[in-house]
C-alpha cells in the first residue's frame, strides 16, 4: 500500500466546481461550461498520471490509499472517510474522467442553445465527483455516499427539462427504482457490520472466510439487489428506458458508460463475498442471463433510437453481470467488456445525439433513413460502434464479449450449456437489433420530409469526441486482450488466489466461430426484414412484438402489483387515520361534550338554588360525619 | 450560578424588556427579540466550548432548594445528550425569529405578545433539557404547553383554535399520567430512605418489576404523545397545518424532542427492567410509525401536514434507535434528534415561504416553481433530500446509525425500517414534482424568489445539514460517552461480532 | 342557666339565616341572612370557648367578624352595582352565568 495526499482532489475539484456554478447562478453563465470542462479534463490528466505512476510500481505497492478524516465513530462502528485507488478503481477512474471529459466537450455544442447550459454542466461535474467517490471509497459506506450521489445527479439530469411532466416523472421513477436497490446496499452494509464488525473492503475481505454461508448468501443477494437497481438489471430495469428523457450526452455518460455499470463494479469489488458463496453467484448469473435476453428482446421492438440503445445497454450490462457470476476468472472479463462497452456505447449515444441534433430532436427511427449521406462522420463513427457491439473482429466487442460467452460455456455441466446458449442467443439478438437500428437510421430511402427537416453534420466540437470514442471502439479490445494484459492487471484485486477458469468445453476458436455465425444470421435477417421500413409502426403484429414494445410488460406489472395497490393502501390509510385513529380521539371528546351538555342543566343560574344545594350538601356531610363517629 | 441558569434567564430578561416597549413599536420589538436570541445562541456557544466532551455525567450543575418540604430542588445540569439539544434550541430560535419576520402581524393578538411568548418558550425549552430534578422537568414540561397553545391558537391559520385545543388536551392527558408515575416514584424513594426528585438518586432505586412496569408506562405514554409515536400522533398534523412556520419548527424541531429525550433520560434510566419488558412492543410501534407516517405523507394534499407525517416517520426511527439498546442506535437516535431539528426547520420554513407567497398550502396549487423561484425551489429540494436522508447530508449519518444499531440486535425490525427509505424517496420526490416541476401553474407566474433576509436564514440551516453530513464527529463525540453511560446503566451492551476471527 | 341554650339559640339563628338565603329574592335580605348565619357561627364559637375554658373560640370569632366586614364591603358593592345596571335587587334576575 502506498499512501497519497492528493487523491482527494480527484473528487474535490469537480465537486467545488459544481457547487460554484450552482451558487453563482447566472453570474457564471458565460464561462460555466468552460470551467466545468477544464475541471473534468484536469481530473483526467491527474488520473492518467496516477495510472502511469501505478504502472511504475509493482505488486502490493500499486494500490494507493488516502485517509481523509474519521467520518463516523460510535462504539465499534468506525468508518473513516478514506480513498483507495487500486488496479480496479483506476480502470473506472480513467473511464469516468476520460469519457466524461469527451462528453463535456460534446455538450458545449450540443447544449449551446439551452438557457440553462451552466446548470447542466454543474450537474455533470457533480456526477463526476459522485461517481469518482463511488469507485474510490475504501469502504462500503463511502461507496454508498457516491452511490446515492450519482443517483441524485442522474435524477437531476434526467429531469433537466422537468417542466415537462413526463420527464419529471421519469426522473422520479429512476430515483425510486434506485432507492429500492439502495435498500439492498444498506442491508448488505448492515450484514457486513453485524458479521465482521467493519464495513471496509479490506476488513470484510479478511472476515469473509469465517462467516456462515447463510450470511454470505444474504449479503451477496443484497449486493445483487443494489446492483440491479443501479445497473437496470431484472427486476429493477424499468427505469432505464424512461431515463432517456434526459439530454442525450447524459444518456451517453450516465446511462451507458459509467453510472449504470456501478453495479458491475460493486459485485467485482465484493468478489470475496461472491467467491465464498455459490448461492450468491447462482443468483448473479440468473439475473445477468435474464437481463441480457430481456434487454435484447426489448431492443428489437423499439422505434425510439435512444430507447433502443437503452435496451441494448441493459442487455450488455446483463453480459457483464453474468460474467461476474462466473467465478474469479469472470471479473476481469466483466470489467473488460465494461470498458469496451463504455467506448462504443457512449460513442453511439453521442452519434444518436448528433442525429437528433441534425433532425430537430426527432427520435423515431421510422422517420429517419438514408442519413449517411447527410451526416457522414456521424455515420462512420456510429458504424465503428456498431461493429464493436455486434462483435465483429477486430473491433473491441469481439474480444470482450467472446470471452464472456466462452467463460459461460466453461461454467460446467448443464448450467454451462444453458448460460452459453443464452449468451450466444443474446449475441444474435444484438446483431439483429443493432443492424435494424443502422438500417433504419442511416440506410435506405429518406422517410423524413425535405421541407421540415434539414439534416446536417454536427460541428467539430461534437464529432471529435465521437471520433475519439470510435478509435477506442476499434483499439481497446485488442489492447486489453493482447497478452491477457487486463486479466493480469486486475488479478491482485479480483483473483488473488490465481484461480483458473473451468475446463474448456470447446476450443476458443470454436466459440468465436459460433458467435460469428449467430451474428451473421442476425445481421442478415435484419437486413432482409428491413428492406423497406413503413413510416408508421405496423399495427398488425404478433402478440410477442406487442409485448416487446411494452418492455415485456414490466411497467404494467409494476403498475398492477406495486403502484396501484400502493395507492390504494395510501388512500385507505389516510381514511383510516381520520376515521379510526383520530376518530377514537374525537369520540372521546364527543362523549365528554354531550354528557357535559346533560350535566350542565343543573347549573340553572339561580343563586338560591346553588345555596340550597350547598345547604343540603353540608347537611349530608354533617350527617355522614355524625353517623360515622357514632 | 451555572451558565445554564444564565441561558434560561436571558430570554426571560428579553421578555421583560419587550414588556416595557410600546405595543406599536413592532420593529423594535422584533429587533430586541432577535438580538436576545442571538446573545443566547452565543452564550450557548461558550457553553459548548467549555463542555468537557468525553466525560459522562452532568456538567454545569447547580442546585438550589425550591420546595424544601418535598425535597424539590431547582437543579440543572447538562450531559452530552442535553447539551446538543440545548444547542439545537438556541440555534433554531434566532433562525425562526428571522425567518418569520412578518409572521405575527396577522395574529389575533399583538406582535409584542408573539415575541414575548416566543422568548418565554425559549426559556422553557432550555429549562426542560437542563432540568436534573424530575419535578422541575415535569413543571416545565407542562408549562411549555401554554405558550405553544397561544402561539398556535393566536397566530396560526385555518382552524387554529381547534388545533391548539386538541394539542393542549392531548398533551395534558399525557402529562397527568406522568404526574401520577412521578408521585409514585417519589413515594418509593421516600420508603427507601429519603424522598428525592433528583434524577441521579432516583436512578439508584430498587423497584420491583410490576411497579416498574406501571411507572414506566406512565412516563412512556406521556413521551409517546409528545414524540409523537403511533397511535398517539393525531394531534400533530392538525397543529402543524394550523401553526405558523416558526411555531411548527419549534414544535416539531424542539418540543417533540422532549418526548424522545424523556424516553432516554427517564424511561431507560429510572426503569431499566421495565424497559426490557416493553422493548418488543415499542419496537413494533416504532416500525409502524415509520411505515405508517411515510404512507400517510404520500397521501397528503396539504404541504404542512405532509411534513408533519414525515416527522412521524422520523420519530419512529428515533424511537427505534433508542430502544434497540446498542450504542450505535442510541447515539444515532440522539444525533437524529439534532438533524431532524434542522431538516424539519428547513422544510417548514421553505414551505411557509411558499405558502405565504401563494396564499394556499395545497401542494397542487404550486407547480413549476423551479422556473419562477429557483432559490426557493432549491432550498425546498435540499430540505427534502435531507428528509429522505441522502448520504452527504447529516440525516443520513443518523438514520444509518439507527438502522445499523438496530440490525445488530433486531435484524427483522431493521429490514422493515430500511423499507422506509424507499417510501421516503417517494413522499419527498412526489411533493417536489408536484410543487416544483412541470409547467408553471396559473397564479404562480409572478411569485418572488427569496429575499436577502430569507436567504440569510436558510443558508446556515443548509450549511449545518451538509457540514454534519460530512463531519459529524464534533456532535458524535459529545453524544457518545453519555449514550455509553446510559447503556451501561440499563445493563445493555453491544452484540458481539458474529464471524469473529 | 344551662350553657347549651346558647347553642340552641345559635342553631335557631343559623336555620333562620339559611332558610332566608334560600327563599328570599331580595339581595339585601339574602345578604342579611348570610350575616345572620355568620353571627350564629360566632355565637357557637364563643359558647364553645366558654365550655372549653380557653380563648381559641373567641379568637376565631374575631376572624369571622373581620371576614364578615370584608364581605359586607364587597357584597354591598356588588349589590349596588347590580341595582344600578338592572334597577332590581332580585337575585333571580342576576342569572347571567347560566348562558
Amino acid at each position: 500500500m502506498t499512501t497519497s495526499t492528493h487523491l482527494v482532489y480527484l473528487i474535490a475539484l469537480p465537486l467545488v466546481s459544481a457547487a460554484l456554478l450552482l451558487i453563482l447562478g447566472r453570474l457564471a453563465d458565460k464561462w460555466g461550461h468552460l470551467l466545468a470542462t477544464l475541471v473534468s479534463a484536469s481530473t483526467f490528466a491527474f488520473a492518467a498520471s496516477e495510472f502511469f505512476a501505478m504502472r511504475s510500481r509493482s505488486g502490493a505497492a500499486r494500490a494507493t490509499t488516502q485517509k481523509l478524516f474519521d467520518w463516523i465513530s460510535v462504539g465499534t462502528f468506525k468508518v473513516d472517510a478514506a480513498l483507495l485507488l487500486d488496479q480496479l478503481s483506476i480502470c473506472f477512474v480513467l473511464l469516468i474522467t476520460g469519457v466524461g471529459t469527451l462528453i463535456h466537450i460534446y455538450s458545449i455544442a450540443y447544449m449551446s442553445h439551452d438557457r440553462d447550459r451552466r446548470r447542466f454542466f454543474a450537474y455533470l461535474n457533480l456526477f463526476i465527483a459522485a461517481m469518482l467517490l463511488l469507485v474510490l471509497g475504501n469502504s462500503y459506506l463511502n461507496l454508498y455516499v457516491g452511490w446515492e450521489g450519482v443517483g441524485l445527479a442522474s435524477y437531476l439530469l434526467i429531469g433537466f427539462w422537468n417542466q415537462k411532466p413526463a420527464y419529471a416523472t421519469a426522473a422520479k421513477k429512476a430515483f425510486v427504482a434506485n432507492r429500492v436497490g439502495d435498500v439492498g446496499l444498506s442491508l448488505a452494509i448492515m450484514i457486513a457490520f453485524a458479521q465482521f464488525g467493519t464495513v471496509s473492503f479490506a476488513g470484510v475481505a479478511a472476515g469473509a472466510p469465517h462467516a456462515s454461508s447463510a450470511a454470505l448468501a444474504a449479503m451477496g443477494a443484497m449486493l445483487l439487489l443494489a446492483a440491479a437497481g443501479k445497473s437496470a438489471q431484472f427486476p429493477l430495469q424499468s427505469w432505464l428506458g424512461d431515463a432517456m428523457a434526459g439530454p442525450t450526452p447524459v444518456s451517453a455518460l450516465i446511462h451507458a458508460a459509467t453510472m449504470v455499470t456501478a453495479g458491475v463494479y460493486l459485485i467485482t469489488r465484493s468478489n470475496f463475498i461472491f467467491d465464498a458463496s455459490s448461492t450468491a453467484r447462482l443468483l448473479v448469473v440468473i439475473v445477468g442471463t435474464i437481463t441480457l435476453l430481456f434487454g435484447a428482446i426489448i431492443g428489437t421492438a423499439k422505434d425510439d433510437i435512444k430507447k433502443a440503445l437503452a435496451a441494448s445497454t441493459m442487455s450488455q450490462i446483463g453480459y457483464m453481470i453474468l460474467a461476474t457470476g462466473l467465478g474469479p476468472i469472470g471479473y476481469a472479463f466483466a470489467i473488460m467488456h465494461l470498458l469496451t462497452h463504455g467506448f462504443f456505447k457512449a460513442g453511439m449515444f453521442l452519434g444518436a445525439g448528433s442525429v437528433m441534433h441534425g433532425m430537430n430532436d426527432e427520435v423515431n427511427m421510422r422517420r429517419f433513413g438514408g442519413l449517411n449521406r447527410f451526416l457522414p462522420i456521424t455515420a462512420i463513427t456510429f458504424g465503428f460502434g456498431y461493429l464493436a457491439i455486434i462483435g465483429v473482429p477486430p473491433f473491441a466487442g469481439f474480444y470482450s464479449k467472446d470471452k464472456i460467452i466462452e467463460t459461460a460455456f466453461n461454467a460446467g455441466g448443464t448450467k454451462g450449456y444453458i448460460l452459453g446458449i443464452c449468451a450466444l442467443l443474446g449475441a444474435g439478438l444484438t446483431a439483429f437489433y443493432m443492424t435494424r437500428l443502422i438500417v433504419m437510421t442511416f440506410w435506405g430511402t429518406p422517410r423524413w420530409s425535405r421541407d421540415e427537416q434539414h439534416p446536417h453534420e454536427s460541428p467539430a466540437l461534437m464529432w471529435v469526441p465521437m471520433a475519439i470514442l470510435a478509435v477506442g471502439s476499434v483499439a481497446s479490445g485488442f489492447l486489453f486482450t493482447s497478452g491477457n494484459s487486463m486479466v493480469h492487471w486486475l488479478a491482485p484485486v479480483v483473483n488473488p488466489s490465481g484461480a483458473e477458469g473451468g475446463a474448456e468445453l470447446m476450443k476458443p476458436i470454436v466459440v468465436s466461430l459460433l458467435a460469428l455465425g449467430v451474428v451473421v444470421i442476425g445481421v442478415a435477417y435484419a437486413i432482409f426484414k428491413y428492406r423497406t421500413v413503413p413510416v408508421e409502426a405496423p399495427e398488425k403484429v404478433t402478440v410477442f412484438t406487442r409485448i416487446a414494445r411494452r418492455d415485456l410488460m414490466q411497467d404494467a406489472f409494476n403498475e398492477a402489483v406495486l403502484m396501484r395497490p400502493g395507492q390504494k393502501l395510501t388512500t385507505g390509510l389516510v381514511w383510516a387515520d381520520y376515521s379510526f385513529v383520530d376518530g377514537l380521539v374525537r369520540a372521546v371528546g364527543f362523549t365528554l361534550g354531550t354528557s357535559s351538555q346533560a350535566v350542565r342543566k343543573i347549573q340553572n343560574g339561580y343563586a338560591r338554588t346553588y345555596a340550597l344545594v350547598m345547604l343540603v350538601g353540608v347537611l349530608a356531610l354533617v350527617a355522614t360525619i355524625w353517623m360515622v363517629t357514632l | 450560578m451555572s451558565i445554564l441558569t444564565v441561558l434560561e434567564l436571558l430570554p426571560l430578561l428579553g421578555t421583560l424588556v419587550i414588556a416595557f416597549l410600546p405595543k406599536s413599536a413592532n420593529r423594535t420589538i422584533k429587533q430586541v427579540a432577535f438580538v436576545i436570541s442571538l446573545v443566547v445562541a452565543a452564550v450557548s456557544g461558550v457553553m459548548a466550548y467549555r463542555f468537557r466532551s468525553g466525560t459522562p455525567g452532568f456538567q454545569f450543575v447547580e442546585s438550589r432548594p425550591w420546595i424544601a418540604a418535598f425535597h424539590i430542588n431547582y437543579a440543572v445540569g447538562a450531559d452530552g445528550i442535553a447539551l446538543v439539544l440545548i444547542l439545537l434550541t438556541t440555534i433554531l430560535v434566532p433562525i425562526v425569529i428571522l425567518a418569520g419576520w412578518n409572521e405575527a402581524e396577522g395574529g389575533r393578538w399583538s406582535v409584542k405578545t408573539y415575541y414575548m411568548l416566543m422568548l418565554v418558550l425559549e426559556t422553557m425549552m432550555i429549562g426542560v433539557f437542563a432540568a436534573t430534578d424530575v419535578f422541575l422537568f415535569y413543571v416545565i414540561f407542562e408549562a411549555m404547553l401554554v405558550p405553544v397553545y397561544f402561539l398556535i391558537g393566536g397566530y396560526g391559520r385555518g382552524e387554529r383554535a381547534a388545533a391548539a385545543l386538541k394539542f393542549l388536551l392531548y398533551s395534558l392527558f399525557g402529562g397527568l399520567l406522568m404526574l401520577a408515575a412521578l408521585i409514585g416514584t417519589y413515594i418509593i424513594s421516600t420508603n427507601q430512605g429519603g424522598g428525592t426528585f433528583d434524577i441521579t438518586k432516583l436512578s439508584m432505586l430498587q423497584i420491583d418489576k410490576p411497579t416498574q412496569n406501571f411507572l414506566f408506562l406512565g412516563f412512556f405514554i406521556a413521551f409517546a404523545i409528545k414524540a409523537p409515536l403511533w397511535p398517539f400522533h393525531t394531534w400533530l398534523p392538525g397543529a402543524a397545518k394550523s401553526a405558523t412556520g416558526g411555531t411548527s419548527v419549534l414544535l416539531l424541531g424542539v418540543l417533540d424532542k422532549v418526548g424522545t429525550y424523556g424516553m432516554i433520560r427517564f424511561c431507560m434510566t429510572l426503569f431499566p427492567d421495565a424497559t426490557k419488558t416493553f422493548t418488543p412492543v415499542i419496537i413494533v410501534l416504532a416500525i409502524i410509525s415509520i411505515l405508517y407516517g411515510a404512507f400517510l405523507a404520500i397521501g397528503q394534499k396539504d404541504i404542512n401536514s405532509l411534513i408533519a407525517f414525515t416527522s412521524i416517520s422520523h420519530f419512529g426511527f428515533i424511537t427505534l434507535g433508542i430502544f434497540a439498546m446498542t450504542s450505535q442506535g442510541l447515539s444515532g437516535a440522539t444525533f437524529y434528534m439534532v438533524n431532524h431539528g434542522f431538516s424539519t426547520a428547513a422544510l417548514f420554513l421553505t414551505a411557509a415561504w411558499m405558502v405565504k407567497r401563494r396564499g394556499s398550502s395545497q401542494i397542487d396549487d404550486f407547480g413549476g416553481l423551479q422556473r419562477v423561484t429557483p432559490v426557493l425551489a432549491w432550498s425546498f429540494f435540499i430540505a427534502g433530500l435531507s428528509a429522505l436522508a441522502l448520504p452527504g447530508l447529516s440525516s443520513f449519518v443518523s438514520e444509518f446509525l439507527v438502522l445499523v444499531g438496530t440490525f445488530t440486535r433486531y435484524p427483522v425490525a431493521a429490514i422493515f425500517g430500511t423499507l422506509g427509505i424507499v417510501l421516503a424517496a417517494l413522499y419527498v420526490l412526489l411533493a417536489v414534482q408536484r410543487s416544483l416541476h412541470g409547467e408553471t401553474k396559473p397564479g404562480n407566474e409572478n411569485m418572488k424568489d427569496l429575499n436577502l433576509r430569507e436567504k440569510v436564514t436558510i443558508a446556515p440551516v443548509i450549511a449545518v445539514l451538509i457540514f454534519l453530513g460530512f463531519y459529524p464527529k464534533p456532535v458524535l463525540n459529545v453524544i457518545n460517552p453519555t449514550s455509553t453511560a446510559v447503556m451501561q446503566h440499563a445493563g445493555a451492551s453491544d452484540p458481539a461480532v458474529k464471524a469473529g476471527k | 342557666m344551662d350553657i347549651s341554650n346558647y347553642l340552641y339559640l345559635s342553631i335557631i339563628l343559623f336555620t333562620i339565616g339559611a332558610v332566608g338565603v334560600v327563599i328570599r329574592r331580595n339581595a339585601i335580605v339574602v345578604f342579611m341572612c348570610v350575616e345572620l348565619m355568620l353571627n350564629a357561627a360566632n355565637l357557637a364559637f364563643v359558647t364553645f370557648s366558654r365550655i372549653n375554658g380557653n380563648l381559641d373560640g373567641q379568637v376565631a370569632s374575631f376572624f369571622t367578624m373581620v371576614v364578615a366586614a370584608c364581605e359586607v364591603v364587597v357584597g354591598l358593592a356588588i349589590i349596588v352595582t347590580i341595582y344600578r345596571s338592572r334597577r332590581s335587587a332580585s337575585v333571580d334576575d342576576a342569572s347571567l352565568l347560566k348562558r
